[in-house]
């Protein structure tokens, strides 16, 4: 019988977030020839239907309704057991991001599912498919396997490679309608408080500007900010940056804080301590801009400026601008 | 109130992973509390300071993790509970570890109105037990939180969401993970630290504890350990600024094509 697997999408205000289609892949990596369905929760799921059908999706299920479009755990819970219920999936694949994270331990927990999060890589030998996960914030990694059983994954955003999209694709699209009675639900969101400068998510963002103790001070960012809009990237910091508080500790990059994978990682003041490598090390190229030019920063960057990052960055600025379109 | 902290001791942060026979050799290693567990503990310590209760902080683990209960203990929490897998050989994974926390909590008199765990650890980082604890306790639970404050059996917190904050609204009894920004960890300070040492410590080994062993069987396997392929230092630029800064807008462009 052929396999299936169940892959329950992720969107952020609306928009289906780029870790979804991430996740079609690795479901159609762990299983060829075997089903995959999609789940997608919230208003006007029904518009995302091609997108994920020509990425890879064989079935679409859509719980179209409105009470999904902000997250809430036990919400989710229910809304997931009830699909997970439906489907019976041999494999269940989705983002680690915030509602990832959140609600798979807690369905995994419910079903007694065995579950491996954050998975970099999934390959697979004969019937058996191994997940490779950073440990200790990818100072180390780690291959591993289920016992029989439903497999659930999380993916992490930004590693798992897209396969390639085939638009004469079709998919059996279904509906779903999951009641939710509102006097269940144990937790209120009752305010939200946007602080992210931008809307571009660290943990998924192509590139990072990230500013350490050089940056010197809160307005010694501003320049950074600056470089990150013309590349549309994410900002960044190292611990020391957060803890001399020029900026909020949920820019924090390194083994406590985010980790980050992005394709271009622009390290500007920030010395290279192993606590803040371990958190970017896996970036695909790597750019150090340090005063100091026996930072250890440098041993791992791919290129090196050693200069004043108050005079390298605004000029880096300047010259991109003419180079690239405005985002 | 009583609360109860969930901690592991893990690696400092600043040591670096070096593999022996296959395995991370803990050889000269320094261990600490997990930094986001300290953060929970001291939040279960200002909770206390003003309402009131008792801190029970649980670690599973070999016989070392005692020196970071004990630290907890020093910080201010009041009791401790070990439960100890120096000779097991079975293999644990986040669905074991959360079924023999449950189990633990079984064996115990109080219930607790407050769960706080660390939102992950450094070391495995797979931020699971806690909400797979909350599921299997039945109660809710809010994860990456950097603030809450109790009034009765309510709590207001305030949830870190990939750099936005939520407010939440939610009741006791509850669990929560902690997030980076909820507090600054204080030291223990000589007296507390030799307060510590007459703290009551309970110890359970798993045979002590009513699971079978199907229920902790793992559900994962742990194939192969490696280390990431060793960074070599790359490029390091040469001319004035201007030249430095075309050079490499033109090589990250043409050479690495990441622009």
């Amino acid at each position: 019988m052929s396999k299936k697997v169940l892959v329950f999408a992720d969107r952020k205000e609306g928009q289906l977030r780029q870790v979804t289609l991430e996740s079609i892949s690795a479901a159609r990596t762990i299983v060829d020839d075997g089903e995959v369905t999609v789940a997608l929760l919230g208003s006007d799921a029904r518009k995302e239907t091609d997108t994920l059908t020509h990425h890879g999706a064989d079935r679409v299920l859509l719980v179209e309704d409105s009470q999904f479009d902000s997250y809430i755990t036990d919400a989710y819970f229910l809304a997931w057991q009830q699909v997970i219920d439906q489907v019976k999936p041999d494999f269940i694949v989705t983002g680690h991001t915030t509602v990832g994270k959140d609600v798979s331990p807690r369905i995994a927990a419910h079903f007694s599912f065995g579950l491996i999060s954050d998975c970099i890589a999934i390959e697979r030998n004969g019937d058996e498919v191994i997940y490779t996960r950073p440990i200790y914030a990818g100072k180390a990694f780690v291959k591993k396997s289920f016992r029989p059983g439903v497999q659930f994954v999380t993916i992490r955003p930004n590693n798992i490679p897209l396969i390639s999209v085939d638009p004469s694709r079709s998919a059996q699209i279904e509906e779903l309608t999951v009641p939710i009675k509102h006097d269940l639900l144990r937790t209120i969101v009752t305010n939200v408080v946007k602080k992210a400068a931008t809307g571009i998510d660290l943990s998924e963002a192509r590139i990072v500007v990230s500013g350490g103790r050089g940056v010197k001070s809160a307005e010694g960012f501003q320049p950074l900010q600056e470089l990150a809009d013309v590349l549309n990237a994410a900002v960044g910091a190292s611990r020391g940056a957060c803890d001399a508080g020029y900026c909020d500790y949920a820019l924090q990059i390194g083994q406590t804080g985010k980790v980050v994978t992005p394709d271009l990682y622009i390290a500007c003041g920030i010395s290279g301590a192993i606590q803040h490598v371990a958190g970017m090390s896996s970036s695909k190229v790597i750019v150090a801009i340090n005063k100091d030019p026996d930072a250890p920063i440098f041993q791992i960057a791919d290129y090196g400026i050693v200069g004043d990052l108050f005079e390298v960055v605004p000029l880096l600025t300047k010259e991109l601008k003419k180079l690239l379109p405005p985002a | 109130m009583n609360f109860l902290v969930c901690l592991k001791q893990t690696f400092d942060t600043e040591e670096k992973i070096v593999l022996k026979n296959g395995q991370i050799s803990e050889e000269a290693v320094e261990f600490i509390i997990n930094p986001y567990d300290e953060y929970a503990v001291e939040e279960a310590i200002r909770l206390k300071e003003k309402h009131g209760g008792e801190i029970t902080v649980l670690t599973i683990g070999p016989d070392r993790t005692e020196q970071a209960l004990r630290s907890a203990l020093a910080m201010g929490a009041d009791k401790a509970i070990l439960v100890e897998t120096e000779e097991l050989e079975v293999e644990l994974d986040e669905h074991s570890i959360s079924q023999v926390i449950y189990a633990v909590l079984q064996e115990q008199d109080d219930e607790f109105d407050l769960i706080l765990c660390g939102y992950m650890a450094v070391d495995d980082g797979s931020a699971q037990v806690g909400p797979r604890l909350a599921q299997l306790l039945q109660i809710p639970h809010v994860s990456t939180i950097t603030s809450i404050s109790v009034d009765g059996k309510n709590a207001a917190i305030e949830k870190d969401v990939e750099g936005d904050t939520e407010h939440i609204q939610t009741t006791l009894p509850l669990l929560v993970t902690t997030q980076q920004g909820l507090n600054d960890p204080r030291y223990p300070t000589i007296p507390g630290i030799m307060k510590a040492k007459r703290k009551p410590l309970t110890r359970y080994e798993l045979d002590d504890l009513s699971l079978s062993e199907e229920t902790i069987q793992s559900k994962t396997t742990q194939k192969e350990i490696f280390l990431p392929p060793k960074k070599t230092a790359g490029l390091i630029l040469t001319g004035s600024i201007e030249e430095q800064v075309t050079s490499l807008i033109e090589k990250l462009n043409k050479e690495a094509k990441v622009l």
